[in-house]
């Protein structure tokens, strides 16, 4: 299972210039809160914002990574 | 269409036309229900945190809401977040769109917004759902 640190590399890898903070919210390693912040989010709505955060992990979401709950921002 | 019609599909034999079936049964409920709310459990008795606080907040808005509780059978999940492309339950679908899931509705039930992608006049009587 990951870890919070592994799923913020991830976000940080996948989505350029975005800023990651991961929080293991259960300490159980599977229900992560996620705040993302990145300029690839400009001009897009919430919905679309969070589904480029959940194609990262694909399959993942659901399984290995039961739940990630998401806040995400556009820089000022 | 309402819940019974996912409980009554067939389920002897996993099978292509069974599968559409239930695809064809979600994208209809979709269709058919102005405010829809797929959810793991019921209004009445959520089963999992993010079902129940999504229909906490629509309940602090008085918003009138079918709900589809996925969990009797894991192909509604399946095919509902092929139609939907969105991997997380729940899944609230106003008008046919896809609002969003559990973060989505409660930072729009917190700024208003899902007061009014609902289409109700009246402001929420509290800033935040009760829990």
């Amino acid at each position: 299972m990951p870890s919070a640190e592994e799923i913020r590399q991830r976000i940080e890898a996948a989505i350029p210039g975005a800023q990651a903070e991961v929080e293991d919210w259960t300490g159980g390693g599977d229900h992560f809160k996620a705040t993302v912040t990145a300029q690839a989010f400009a001009g897009r709505n919430r919905i679309e914002q969070h589904r480029l955060v959940y194609e990262v992990f694909g399959e993942e979401i659901g399984g290995p990574i039961h739940a990630l709950s998401l806040s995400t921002h556009v820089p000022e | 269409m309402s819940e019974n019609d996912f409980a009554n599909t067939a389920t002897d034999t996993p099978a292509a036309g069974e599968t559409n079936q239930i695809r064809e049964a979600i994208e209809q409920a979709i269709e058919q229900n102005q405010t829809i709310l797929f959810m793991k459990g019921t209004p009445e008795a959520p089963a999992c945190g993010f079902s129940a606080r999504t229909v906490a907040a629509l309940k602090e808005l008085q918003a009138p809401f079918a709900a589809v509780d996925i969990l009797p059978d894991p192909r509604i999940r399946q095919e509902l977040s092929a139609i939907s492309n969105w991997p997380t339950i729940p899944q609230l679908f106003v008008a046919g769109e896809l609002v969003g899931g559990c973060d989505i509705v409660m930072e729009m039930y917190e700024s208003g917004e899902l007061a009014q992608t609902l289409g109700l006049d009246r402001a929420p009587a509290h800033a935040t759902p009760t829990q």
